[in-house]
Order: structure tokens, then C-alpha cells, then sequence
């Protein structure tokens, strides 16, 4: 594939000079990589997609609000301890709706990623979430959850404040919010960290994003007693949307650009743009009880069907 | 379609049952290695006579040593779909759960039972960590709801004891959908109410705790357990230092806000029947306040 790619790359240098030969072998090469890369996405193994879903150049929460959220207001802190970057938040609009839009951001650059704590929340973050939920509620306002992380961050500090207190406290918020909630798993859905923000109304899922108890490597060290099994343990969780699907824990997947995300964010944005605007519509008419009775029973059913 | 009503009313059956260890086997106490009789072991409630560890125990046993006069009724736990991702590692989890079933004579990682403490009517989900580390997967969050609902039918505080490494990781994504299934139990209870009394035995950890375990009206743990989130292991690897000395104990805990109480086993009893006298004279008196209660928890 990255042969193919650079040999497109050369051609398109030599294009420059409008020969015709050179724009239709360009036309050739382009449609090789295009039949290529459906090929091999149309039957990533579990574990190609835990590779898709971790690209570093996928889009992330930033980028997503960039391009979908006109008058974006980010709104920090979670009145308790302090401002938490690895879950973002904040007002705004999308599609013309004003909206309360929050989630996981991994960040882009090394640095940026250090920044965000590679998406991986102290309390504060499941903190801040519950409170922007509530601030939703109050003023009638849908909100929107975009998760992306590899799970809660296992340190000294987030355990001292409380890290299973926080995502519990946000699970129940989650679940008795009287607004519209739509989540949407864009990236890495990681355990406890994911469900956190994602008990919603409608969960949406990325083509090629995953959704997971435990990280393939974390269930390998121990069901398998090594690391080096992920492939074997990525297989055995299910942890594809495919598989969500099936079991009805998402309703709903977000087709990808050819090749995932990463390859066309712009794309990948829009459609999730349109698809978190088309669920928010057909929740817009409901009342605040009959949302959340709807939202418990549809957790209820959970686990009442298999893959079998 | 409600999830119970492809189940049958719980059956009621009353259980009797008598330690079957003979008295002279014994035990090291794993945290001080002191030799422990049975014998002693079973009258000390499980907790080592030299240094005060509370050894692990067995949910039934739990359940026996709070009801008054060890006398309570198993309430049927709801049957639950068996493997759902026909999940198999280096065994089959068909056969991982069988075994556990075998060795312990239970149908899944939980126990529920009604009784009275101290003349107060009660509900109590216990888990087992012998079966598959108390871990939570499909089977546990059916029961946990059924336990749930029966406490509301009967007006009842609900009182959960937790000992359990988390999700049951061979259900995968269906064991991670319990967290959310028993905080909708745990809504109910309140919307009823209802006290929900938490009970951390060692450990509690995972998305047990994430969960149902950390969202008591009163948190009450056994001194010595270790509850946390992530794992220690886990920790250590990822931030490369020593852990502080206690870190993630119950006293730890207490003394970081997170729980009410750290209570010794000898004495968790009384304490549940005096909160359930404290709490019994107004719960459940006026549907308005419970409305209010369940409107900011
Ligand atoms: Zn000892």
C-alpha cells in the first residue's frame, strides 16, 4: 500500500506538466490503492481494528468540534478540585441546535498528547462531565458525549480521589438526565472511562472504532498470562461495532471514508455530524420521563441477547 | 418487554446450612501466617485472632452471620444467558463457569436473601469471591436488579456487600453494560425511598466499583479491604512508583473521604440494625420526599 502511495505521489509531481499519459496512469494507480483499501477494510480482524481505532492522526474530539460546533465555548473545572484536560466540554451549536457537547480528547502531538493525558480522565473529568449534564438539564439542552479512550487513568491521585466513586456518580447522571443524550464511540471505547459518558439515549459507533471491557493486552495478561496474545484476546471480546451492533449495545454505525477516518477526517467528521444531528432529531419531541424510562429499559435489555 | 418477565416469580426457598469442614483442618492467616483451627476460625467470624485480618468469606456465610438468628430465605436468582460471545481463552468459558458452579455450588458469582436485622426487614445481594473472583458479568446484574426490586416491593432497605475483582471480562462488552444495569438498580431503590446500604469486603475493585459498589446512601467497608478502581499492579506499571503503605485500604479510603464507616466484622451487625432504625423511621414515610431524595441524590 505505502509502494502504491508513493508511486501515486511521484506521479502526481510529474502531473504538474499536464501530460496525458502521466494523468492516466495517476487514474490507475488511484484506483489500485482504492480496491486495495476496500479489500483489506472490508475484513479488518479485531485486532487491525484496535490498531485503526488508536491511529494517532484519527480525529479527535477537538477536531470534531472544530469543524461541527459553530460559537464554541469550552467550559472547565469541576467546581470540586480542579480542570481535568483529558475530558473536555462546553456550549455550543451543531447544525443550528445549541447543544452541550463533551468528551475524550487524546490529543494530536506528543505534546498535546501529554497534555490530555492521552485521553485518560482523573475524577475531575467524570466530574466535570456530570456537571455540564446537569447544567444540559437545567436549561433544556441536548447534550452530546464523544468518547475516545484507552480507560481511566490508573494512578495514585485519581484513586485518592475517588476514580470508581466519579465514574459511578457519572453512569447515574448519565442515566437520569431529563435532555436528549446521544453518545457516540469515535475512537478507543476503554472499560469503566468509556461507559462513564456513554449511557445515552442513542450510542452511536465509528465504523472501525472499538468498544471494550478491558484492552485486548490487559485481558491477554491475564486470561492468556501474556501480553503478546492481544490479537487472540481482541478476537475474543467482540469489541468491533460489527459485533455491538449485534449484541444491541449501539444503535446505530457511522460509516468511515475508505480507509478509515485518519484518511479523510473531513468525511469522517460530516458523517458523524449528520448522524449525531439525525438522532438528536428523533429525540428532540420527547419529554424529559419519557426519555429517561426509555433510556433505563433500553440498559435493561442489555445482556438478554448473545451472539449465538 | 420488561427484562423479568421472561422469568418466573422468584422462588422462595428457606437454606439451611451447616458448615461442612471438618473443625480440625486449619489455615494460615495469609496476612500475619498465624495457624488458625476452623473451629476458632468459624467462631472469630473469620477474622485471624492474632492480627485481626478479616479473611475472605463466603457469601451465604456473610449472609448467615447478619440475618437474625442466622435464619433468612434465599430468594432465586434469574436465569441469565450462559456465554453469550461464546468467549473461550485457554479454556472455554462454557467450562470455566461449570467449574466454578461445581466448586462452589452456586449458579453464578451472587447471593440474594431476605431476613430480618435486628427485627428490621432486609434485602442482601452478596457476591462470592470464589466464584470466578466475585466478577460481574450478566448473570450478577439480573440478580442485583431482581434483589433491587424485591427491596422496593417490600418496602425494604437494600444492602449490598461487594468482594470482586470487577466485570467478568469473558462477557466482554455485556459485562461492562452491567454498570449501567445496576445503577438503574440502585435508582430505584432511591426513587422508592429506600436506604442502599454498601458492605466493601476485600476486594472491590473494577467496574464493581465503578458501579453499584460506590453509589451507597451509607458506605461501610471491613477494615483491611482493598478497594480501589484500577489495580495496583496496573498503577505501579504505569506511573513506575512505589505505592503510599495502605494505599487503596479501607482505612486509606476513609481517611479520603470516600467511605462512612470501616467497621469490624464482629460488630457490622449491630451497626447495620442501628442504621436501619435510624434510617426505618423516616424512608419510605412520604412519597414526596422520596421524589425529592431521588430528584438530587
Ligand atoms: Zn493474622
Amino acid at each position: 500500500m505505502a509502494e502504491l502511495e508513493a508511486r501515486l505521489e511521484e506521479l502526481r509531481h510529474l502531473s504538474g506538466g499536464g501530460d496525458i499519459d502521466v494523468v492516466e496512469e495517476v487514474g490507475r494507480v488511484q484506483s489500485r490503492i482504492d480496491r486495495q483499501l476496500r479489500q483489506t477494510y472490508a475484513k479488518l480482524s479485531a485486532w487491525q481494528k484496535v490498531q485503526v481505532a488508536r491511529h494517532p492522526e484519527r480525529p479527535h474530539f477537538g477536531d470534531y468540534v472544530g469543524t461541527l460546533v459553530e460559537d464554541w465555548t469550552p467550559l472547565a473545572g469541576d467546581r470540586l478540585y480542579g480542570d481535568d484536560s483529558a475530558i473536555l466540554g462546553g456550549l455550543g451549536r451543531l447544525r443550528g441546535r445549541t447543544i452541550v457537547i463533551m468528551g475524550h480528547e487524546k490529543g494530536a502531538s506528543t505534546e498535546m498528547r501529554v497534555k490530555h493525558n492521552f485521553g485518560m480522565a482523573h475524577p475531575e473529568g467524570y466530574r466535570k462531565a456530570r456537571r455540564l449534564m446537569r447544567m444540559a438539564e437545567r436549561f433544556r439542552l441536548p447534550v452530546i458525549t464523544l468518547v475516545d479512550t484507552p480507560g481511566a487513568f490508573p494512578g495514585i491521585g485519581a484513586e485518592e480521589r475517588g476514580q470508581a466513586e466519579a465514574i459511578a456518580r457519572s453512569i447515574d447522571t448519565c442515566l437520569g438526565v431529563r435532555t436528549p443524550l446521544v453518545s457516540a464511540i469515535i475512537g478507543e471505547g476503554g472499560s469503566g472511562g468509556a461507559i462513564a459518558l456513554a449511557a445515552g439515549d442513542a450510542v452511536l459507533m465509528l465504523e472501525h472504532a472499538v468498544y471494550s471491557v478491558i484492552s485486548p493486552e490487559g485481558c491477554a495478561s491475564i486470561l492468556w498470562r501474556s501480553a503478546d496474545q492481544a490479537q487472540l484476546a481482541a478476537e475474543a471480546l467482540r469489541l468491533t461495532a460489527q459485533d455491538m451492533q449485534k449484541l444491541g449495545v449501539i444503535d446505530e454505525i457511522v460509516p468511515e471514508p475508505l480507509g478509515g477516518a485518519h484518511r479523510e477526517p473531513k468525511t469522517a467528521i460530516e458523517a458523524l455530524g449528520d448522524a449525531l444531528d439525525g438522532a438528536l432529531s428523533r429525540l428532540a419531541h420527547l419529554d424529559g420521563a419519557v426519555l429517561v424510562a426509555r433510556r433505563r429499559e433500553k440498559y435493561l435489555q442489555m445482556g438478554q441477547k448473545g451472539l449465538g | 418487554m420488561n427484562w423479568l418477565s421472561n422469568l418466573v416469580r422468584p422462588k422462595l426457598r428457606a437454606l439451611v446450612r451447616k458448615t461442612d469442614v471438618p473443625d480440625n483442618l486449619w489455615t494460615n492467616c495469609p496476612s500475619c501466617g498465624q495457624m488458625l483451627y476452623h473451629r476458632d476460625l468459624e467462631a472469630n467470624l473469620h477474622v485471624c485472632s492474632k492480627c485481626g485480618h478479616h479473611l475472605r468469606l463466603r457469601a451465604h456465610k456473610r449472609i448467615e452471620m447478619l440475618f437474625d438468628e442466622g435464619r433468612f430465605e434465599t430468594v432465586a436468582t434469574p436465569e441469565a444467558l450462559v456465554d453469550p460471545l461464546r468467549f473461550r481463552d485457554r479454556k472455554r468459558y462454557g467450562e470455566r463457569l461449570r467449574d466454578a458452579q461445581a466448586a462452589t455450588g452456586m449458579a453464578d458469582a451472587i447471593v440474594l436473601a431476605e431476613g430480618t436485622i435486628g427485627g428490621h426487614i432486609a434485602v442482601i445481594a452478596a457476591l462470592d469471591f470464589e466464584f470466578m473472583g466475585g466478577s460481574m458479568g450478566v448473570a450478577v446484574g439480573n440478580a442485583f436488579l431482581a434483589g433491587a426490586r424485591l427491596a422496593v416491593r417490600r418496602r425494604a432497605p437494600f444492602i449490598a456487600i461487594s468482594s470482586s475483582g470487577g466485570a467478568r471480562m469473558q462477557e466482554g462488552i455485556l459485562a461492562l453494560m452491567q454498570l449501567p444495569r445496576t445503577v438503574i438498580a440502585v435508582q430505584e431503590v432511591r426513587e422508592a425511598g429506600l436506604p442502599y446500604i454498601t458492605v466493601l469486603a476485600d476486594p472491590t475493585t473494577g467496574g464493581v466499583s465503578a458501579s453499584f459498589a460506590m453509589l451507597g446512601d451509607i458506605a461501610i467497608a471491613e477494615p483491611g479491604a482493598v478497594i480501589g478502581f484500577a489495580g495496583a499492579r496496573v498503577i505501579e506499571e504505569t506511573i513506575r512508583q512505589t505505592l503510599p503503605d495502605g494505599f487503596q485500604r479501607s482505612e486509606y479510603l476513609h481517611e479520603h473521604g470516600m467511605l462512612d464507616l470501616v467497621v469490624p466484622r464482629s460488630e457490622l451487625k449491630p451497626t447495620l440494625a442501628r442504621l436501619l432504625r435510624l434510617l426505618g423511621e423516616s424512608s419510605g414515610a412520604s412519597s414526596e420526599g422520596a421524589a425529592r431524595l431521588a430528584a438530587d441524590p
